[in-house]
């Protein structure tokens, strides 16, 4: 049987010396230093991590060229599939990606700005190494295509981009069903509501993707422990759930999660 | 396709020299430090000379049917070659699935042409059952039957491996599939190892003879369990060098 996949994420800045070093925060901001990244990697493989998602929240590219060094260092010795992300706006970005030890690339302005990235990726690449990647963010306004109820108050979710801080009008649910259209092989849910609030993922966004799509859902943004995974996994149907602060600032270990969803009956990997 | 090889580690202080075949699909990094982690000395190249040397010979490749075979065609008949001297040939993902005669995959462009290297007689599938496609993730592997690349390989040669650095079993243990086809051998006997998404397919396949075989799944990508079966595959190498030397 398929597991349910538990995946740390990563997100990669530069020090003040240039350094690779790894940030952890609130709301996309509050950033708090956690370590160093290849460090990170290492351990959390050894603690049973199905996966690894590392995001250049740099946006520079000084830190791009950081971020591909990283990339390399730990794909030589983690021998589990990495998603790399950020920055990532043509086909050339993928292709170096890939060539640094990248398994798939996590796409997000880049897509939404030229839908057609996601055809040229999947079409150069394979439809397995493309992620598309969204940050959603609920709307109670009379702007979107598709309601959902949440908290007895009907939203819409729209596609956000540079961390939540710029609003594009598109409705989440119809990037997602085009962005499979064009190929994308994996989606990637964000939520800016719910980011670094620990309070469990937006389970109506995650579920209304799910019901969209046939392409596995990451689920991400809220994760404050083994209960909102298996919330995520029992109600929304996420394949897989990301989880940065949990993990790293040691609050449980990915084992922890996995013998609470494998007491509870939901498959995971030992 | 140009005519460079690549030897990424010294030959001295490794098990067994294999070859992975470079035919412009996908990314050959993991595959080559997982094959160096296991043992071996890894020649990434698309020059079919260098085949009949080696101890082992690596097909991998991420992508479409049509394409692999396609770009694979210049060198489909040292392949063939490969297999009939019974050296190792060792196919990963979509190289597994081109060992068989047909896909799916190649039928679906409206040219049925499109043929496999027929080592393992069979097509290629679509997932169609209401699965999420693709097959993305972890699975587990049921063993169906002996072969060493899923059990070990008693190679009786002290030092050759570090204690506890050996290979084993992989019944029961989980592996890194990423597929939306499945392989469907003629012959039963040829499914090795099966795993369940939904319905049960063949996981590892393998020949008659015993010497070509492949995983769908990503051992370079299945962490523990993937380096297990590298360093079965390598023992493998050792063995039919041995055997080839004596």
């Amino acid at each position: 049987m398929l597991t349910k996949r538990i995946i740390p994420c990563i997100d990669v800045d530069l020090d003040d010396d240039g350094n690779p070093a790894v940030y952890t925060g609130v709301h996309f901001e509050d950033l708090k230093y956690t370590g160093d990244p290849v460090e990170m990697a290492r351990a959390y493989n050894e603690a049973g991590a199905d996966e690894f998602v590392f995001l250049d929240i740099t946006a520079s590219a000084d830190g791009r060229e950081t971020m591909l060094d990283v990339v390399s260092q730990v794909a030589d010795e983690v021998f589990i599939p990495l998603t790399v992300g950020g920055g990532i706006r043509t086909t050339e970005d993928i292709k170096e990606t890939l060539r640094a030890g990248a398994d798939k690339v996590s796409i997000t302005t880049g897509a939404l700005e030229r839908p057609e990235l996601v055809n040229e990726g999947a079409r150069a690449f394979g439809s397995q190494c493309i992620v598309i990647s969204v940050d959603a963010r609920r709307r109670f306004d009379e702007d979107g295509e598709h309601y959902t109820q949440v908290d007895g108050e009907s939203c819409w979710f729209e596609c956000t981009k540079k961390g939540g801080r710029e609003g594009t009008g598109i409705d989440v649910l119809e990037w997602a069903a085009e962005a499979e259209s064009r190929g994308a092989g994996e989606l990637f849910v964000n939520s800016i509501d719910k980011d670094g609030t620990k309070d469990g993922y937006d389970i109506p966004l995650t579920s209304a993707v799910c019901d969209v799509v046939d392409t596995p859902v990451i689920a991400s943004s809220g994760c404050g422990g083994p209960e909102h995974m298996h919330e995520v996994f029992t109600e929304a149907n996420a394949d897989a759930g990301l989880a940065a602060s949990i993990f790293h600032f040691d609050e449980y270990s990915i084992a922890d999660v996995k013998s609470y969803l494998d007491e509870r009956d939901v498959p995971v990997r030992f | 396709m140009s005519q460079q090889s690549l030897t990424t580690r010294s030959s001295e202080d490794a098990l067994a020299s294999v070859v992975v075949v470079d035919y412009g699909l996908g990314n050959l990094r993991s595959v080559t430090r997982g094959l160096e982690r296991a043992g071996a000395a890894v020649t990434i190249t698309d020059d079919s000379a260098a085949f009949a040397e080696a101890d082992g010979v690596v097909l991998p490749g991420v992508g479409a049917f049509r394409e692999g075979v396609e770009n694979a065609d210049p060198i489909r008949e040292d392949l063939l070659a490969v297999a009939d001297r019974g050296q190792p040939l060792f196919g990963i993902c979509l190289g597994m699935q081109m060992l068989l005669t047909t896909s799916e995959e190649g039928a679906t462009d409206g040219d049925a042409a499109v043929t496999g290297l027929d080592l393992v007689p069979g097509t290629n599938v679509r997932f169609d059952h209401g699965q999420k496609v693709p097959h993305m993730g972890w699975n587990e592997l049921s063993v169906e039957r002996a072969h060493p690349l899923v059990e070990g390989v008693d190679t009786e040669t002290e030092g050759d491996r570090a204690a506890g650095a050996t290979g084993g079993s992989v019944d029961g243990r989980y592996a890194y599939f990423v597929h939306s086809y499945y392989a469907v051998p003629d012959d039963d006997g040829a499914t090795v190892a099966s795993t369940d998404y939904d319905l049960e397919f063949p996981a590892i396949v393998a020949n008659e003879s015993g010497n070509v075989f492949g995983t769908q799944f990503h051992p370079e990508k299945s962490g523990e369990t993937g380096l297990t079966i590298l360093r079965n595959f390598v023992d493998i190498c050792v063995a039919y060098r041995r055997g080839r030397d004596a």
